[in-house]
């Protein structure tokens, strides 16, 4: 199968490559890994009309932390988070689980997010522990907004002409923290029949100071299960506090029937996860 | 647009137009045809190709993308004449039926055991989770690549 014709710009800086983004217009798309551009190219869903590569770009490929956050720049490999010893929390228990080895060698977790496929598991991770992402602009503009404002609905975000994600900071928590990212998939590289992120953080008596709850696959947009988190902020963890938790998590889902199952399993399913996902980031966090 | 790269050691230079597939510039560009199309869909994993040593399908790179990197393929395998130690524990084990998934299993064999040259059955499983096999049911494919990587450990 082939992509419709187009032209390729290989982007040397973040300058060059919104400076090209913007000449080319509203078809006109980054390239970064590819692994799910590419595919709906080949399947003739996207026809841009012009790439924009960025692989070639040097400061785009570090993943650090720096003033108390995880910055992963927009080249950084699936496989690279998977392998790192910075990830932490959601982030490090998702990256094993995206799509299949070799796409984890080659997709990117900015892409992915930029992609804002509901059934992508990154922008659940995102959505749970507050992070936020960066932007360029084709006049040298810089901002960063929260991930709630990058996710506008259905493979759409808020970007606007010339723009392009740089990088994506997940803040690092001071104090005791834990997460998880449960995931339920047929096979491997399967999208998630449900994903389930979760996010705790303790204060110094053990209460939960912040938390977060998102969702993949059973929505039209990748959720974040807002009511759930407020029912657990200030309150001591214990099994009859996750299990409510869970209950208006599973409530505040919007799932389908599809091959993958039944509406009324996948929510079953969200109950579940989310309550052993809270378990696990509690357990995290009281030994962190 | 001219791209170089280097191919199994070898530097070129091609002519290709942007969305050529690495796929077909392997086999039809470059003439390596042991690199094979399966479901042409980022699944079956059987375009395997090592993007500076990186195992990747090539269904879903761009050739216009290696300008400038090296490609590896299972023509690039052999050296001195030799087989690689993951070619010769293919043979021994009989790590495959009809062989179609084969090169693209050797090469992500060889990439992994430079990372682990002691792999338990599920770290391999795992590796290879990517490849799909449909005739051998992976047990010998394993047995191939903990043959390999046990050699891998001796040298």
């Amino acid at each position: 199968m082939y992509p419709s014709s187009f032209d390729l710009t290989v982007a040397r800086s973040v300058a060059e490559a919104t400076a090209a983004l913007s000449e080319g217009g509203e078809d006109a798309r980054i390239l970064a890994g590819g692994q799910s551009l590419i595919p709906m190219m080949k399947l003739r869903f996207a026809f841009p009309s012009l790439l924009v590569d960025i692989n070639e770009i040097a400061e785009l490929a570090s993943l650090e932390r720096q003033n108390g956050e995880l910055r992963v720049g927009a080249t950084v490999r699936h496989a690279d988070v998977a392998a790192s010893d910075l990830a932490f929390g959601a982030v490090a228990a998702a990256a094993p689980w995206v799509a299949d080895p070799l796409v984890r060698n080659r997709g990117t977790l900015v892409g992915s997010v930029a992609h804002c496929d509901p059934e992508g598991d990154w922008n659940s991770v995102l959505l749970a522990t507050g992070a936020t992402v960066q932007i360029a602009g084709a006049d040298g503009s810089e901002r960063s907004i929260p991930i709630t404002e990058l996710i506008v609905g259905p493979f759409t975000n808020s970007l606007g002409e010339g723009e392009m994600l740089t990088a994506v900071h997940v803040p690092v928590p001071s104090g005791a923290s834990g997460g998880a990212y449960l995931k339920l998939e047929r096979k491997v590289g399967d999208y998630a029949t449900v994903g389930v992120a979760t996010h705790l953080e303790l204060d110094e008596d053990g209460r939960i100071s912040s938390a977060g709850i998102a969702l993949t696959s059973v929505a039209p947009s990748n959720l974040k299960a807002t009511e759930a988190e407020s029912v657990l902020i200030g309150e001591s963890p214990s099994g009859e506090l996750f299990a409510e938790a869970a209950s208006l998590t599973a409530d505040a889902a919007e799932p389908r029937s599809d091959i993958r199952g039944t509406a009324e399993w996948k929510r079953n399913v969200v109950r579940v996860y989310t309550r052993r996902g809270l378990e696990q980031a509690l357990s995290q966090a009281r030994s962190s | 647009m001219e791209i170089s790269v280097k191919i199994n050691g070898t530097p070129q230079k091609h002519e290709i137009e942007p969305r050529q597939l690495l796929v077909d510039f392997v086999r039809s560009t470059a003439g390596l045809t042991g690199t094979h199309i399966g479901c042409d869909t980022t699944s079956c994993g059987v375009c395997t190709v090592l993007l500076d040593g990186v195992p990747v399908k090539s269904c879903t790179v761009f050739a216009a993308q290696v300008d400038g990197h090296e490609v590896a393929t299972v023509e690039g395998l052999k050296s001195n004449g030799e087989l690689h130690a993951i070619q010769k524990a293919f043979t021994a084990h009989h790590g495959l039926q009809c062989g179609f998934c084969t090169p693209a299993m050797m090469l992500v064999g060889a990439a992994f055991i430079e990372e682990n040259d002691n792999p338990s059955d599920d770290e391999v499983r795992w590796a290879i989770s990517g490849n799909l096999c449909r005739c051998t049911g992976y047990v010998n494919i394993v047995k191939a690549i903990q043959a390999a990587a046990e050699e891998r450990r001796a040298q």
